[in-house]
């Protein structure tokens, strides 16, 4: 029953987000990744994985999952039912001390069922005026774990003015989601170095990075 | 059939059969130059054509559906173009409450004043309330960086994209003496002499275009440009007095001031986008940019021509 109604509301979120925002992605030069992938991002709002997934076309669509915080998700039955059979996402318990399940074993879990992941490396919310805060180490341990995944950085740019924290009315602003080059775990490479090239990847698809 | 679905008609076959040639053009063109699709020029050419056509029957289905077809379209027009001119504000914030106010308070009041026909407010709901009430309410929020430029931008977004836009459906209001269930037509006037001056600018200045007439704001204006697309606007415009409550004179002379407001339209929004340090105001319609790249001129022409009108021909 539920997941009849689950399609319909995926659209209309779709329809909504596209209304509000008139998300548009740039891709890198290679075009719309081709292949399952884990897709990092800035994180600056609760909307931010749907731009990324209306965005995609919909063949990678509908065999991504998002990564999200379980104590936000499941606080009430509508998140519950947007976060869970809307978006199929893989809910992590973010506080060390109540966690039951490590979150990269039901990351790698979801990974090896064929899934492609939207993760956010920063692990919360960015309300400071740094364009990034620094990574959690999930993003690295993801790449160890399955080295054939592509890790492809993602800058979300504008939905942090269209829903500031605190309102509850979009206001609405064009909102572009860039994709950059793919990235791989080197050979070697340390975990410090790695989510370090990671940021920088990420950091350099935001405009002002972008124009210089 | 009545003298007004006749004259519809005849206006949809025309605008369809300059369609027509500009596609077939268009085509042989990209047949002739650009087989692979690798000559950018003409791939814009046919993309902008090809929006031509969705945009024709988009207005085309819009005065089927009478004013509230013609009401519906510019109100989205205006909700499309105050997206895109907000993106490119300084707003912070504190204009929160005044943005999501001017998207869905101020907006859609406009047009439900248009549907009533009362000229006497919605002639000064934006410039005197929403002028007013807009600083208030980023004022109390209490956030004095860049204050004034911050209620400044929203004022002038709402001013353009709301306000001026909507001096188009505006023209349904008008009363004129033996023109009566026709005013849909003057719409029709205004945006075909508008945008055929468009492109006819674009036409004269890729054929003839020598000297540029504004280099700070917008390279591809030419003098030559301006003339030609100008002069032969104004002049298709007289041909088409036959909509018009006016003589073909008048009809002239009405093309020539809209074409005029609208060059110079133009050149006022080219001159926020290089402030801004963009090329385009979106990319909301294929080959064209945002939304507000094809409307700037109308927005400029439309208020200029619905006070004319109203001044010298309507009992409102």
């Amino acid at each position: 029953m539920k997941s009849v109604i689950a399609r319909p509301v995926a659209t209309a979120i779709l329809l909504f987000a596209r209304a509000v925002t008139a998300v548009r992605p740039i891709w890198s030069d290679s075009g719309p990744p081709r292949r399952r992938s884990v897709y990092f991002a800035n994180h600056s709002s609760h909307g931010d994985f749907i731009l990324i997934w209306a965005v995609l076309p919909p063949r990678l669509r509908r065999r991504v999952r998002p990564v999200a915080g379980a104590d936000y998700w499941l606080k009430s039955k509508l998140r519950r039912f947007i976060g869970r059979d809307v978006f199929n996402a893989v809910l992590i318990e973010r506080d060390r001390d109540r966690r039951t399940v490590d979150p990269v074993a039901q990351m790698g879990e979801a990974m090896r069922e064929g899934s492609s992941l939207i993760l956010f490396p920063e692990g919360t919310r960015n309300q400071t005026d740094e364009p990034l805060q620094p990574f959690k180490s999930g993003l690295y341990h993801l790449a160890t774990l399955q080295p054939d995944f592509d890790l492809v950085p993602v800058w979300i740019t504008n939905l942090n003015r269209v829903m500031p924290k605190g309102e509850f009315i979009p206001v609405p602003l064009i909102c572009t989601v860039t994709f950059g080059a793919p990235l791989r775990l080197a050979e070697g490479e340390s975990k410090e170095a790695f989510l370090q090239r990671a940021s920088n990847a990420l950091l350099a698809l935001s405009p002002g990075k972008a124009s210089e | 059939m009545s003298q007004t679905q006749s004259d519809m008609l005849v206006l949809v076959l025309g605008i369809c059969g300059v369609l027509l040639v500009a596609s077939f053009v268009g085509h042989m063109l990209e047949r002739r130059l650009s087989p692979d699709g690798s000559n950018a020029a003409i791939e814009n050419l046919n993309a902008r054509i090809n929006a031509w056509w969705i945009m024709a029957i988009l207005i085309a289905v819009a005065f089927l559906a009478g004013r509230i077809g013609v009401l519906i379209l510019f109100a989205f027009c205006s909700f499309a173009a105050l997206r895109e001119f907000v993106t490119l504000t300084n707003t912070r914030r504190a204009d929160h409450w005044a943005l999501a106010t001017a998207f869905f308070v101020v907006l859609p009041a406009q047009y439900v004043l248009l549907w009533f026909e009362n000229y006497g407010i919605f002639s000064v709901f934006i410039p005197v309330y929403a002028f007013l009430l807009m600083p208030i309410i980023s004022a109390v929020r209490g956030d004095t960086q860049h204050f004034l430029v911050r209620i400044a931008e929203v004022q002038w977004a709402l001013m353009i994209c709301v306000f001026c836009a909507s001096h188009v459906p505006a023209l349904l209001t008008l009363h004129i003496p033996g023109y009566e269930g026709r005013n849909v037509l003057l719409i029709a006037f205004l945006v075909i002499v508008v945008q055929l001056s468009d492109v006819l600018q674009y036409v004269w200045g890729k054929m003839l275009g020598r000297t540029r007439i504004a280099p700070n704001l917008s390279p591809s204006k030419t003098v030559e440009g301006f003339v030609g697309g100008v002069a032969s606007a104004s002049l298709i415009g007289a041909g088409l007095w036959w909509i018009t409550p006016f003589t073909p004179l008048q009809a002239g002379a009405m093309a020539f001031v809209i074409t005029l407001m609208g060059f110079f339209g133009g050149l006022v929004m080219s001159a926020i986008k290089r402030d801004r340090g963009v090329k385009d105001w979106g990319h909301l319609i294929e080959g064209h940019g945002g939304l507000i790249d094809r409307l700037d001129s109308v927005v400029f022409s439309a208020p200029v021509f619905f006070h004319l009108t109203r001044y010298w021909w309507s009992l409102t």
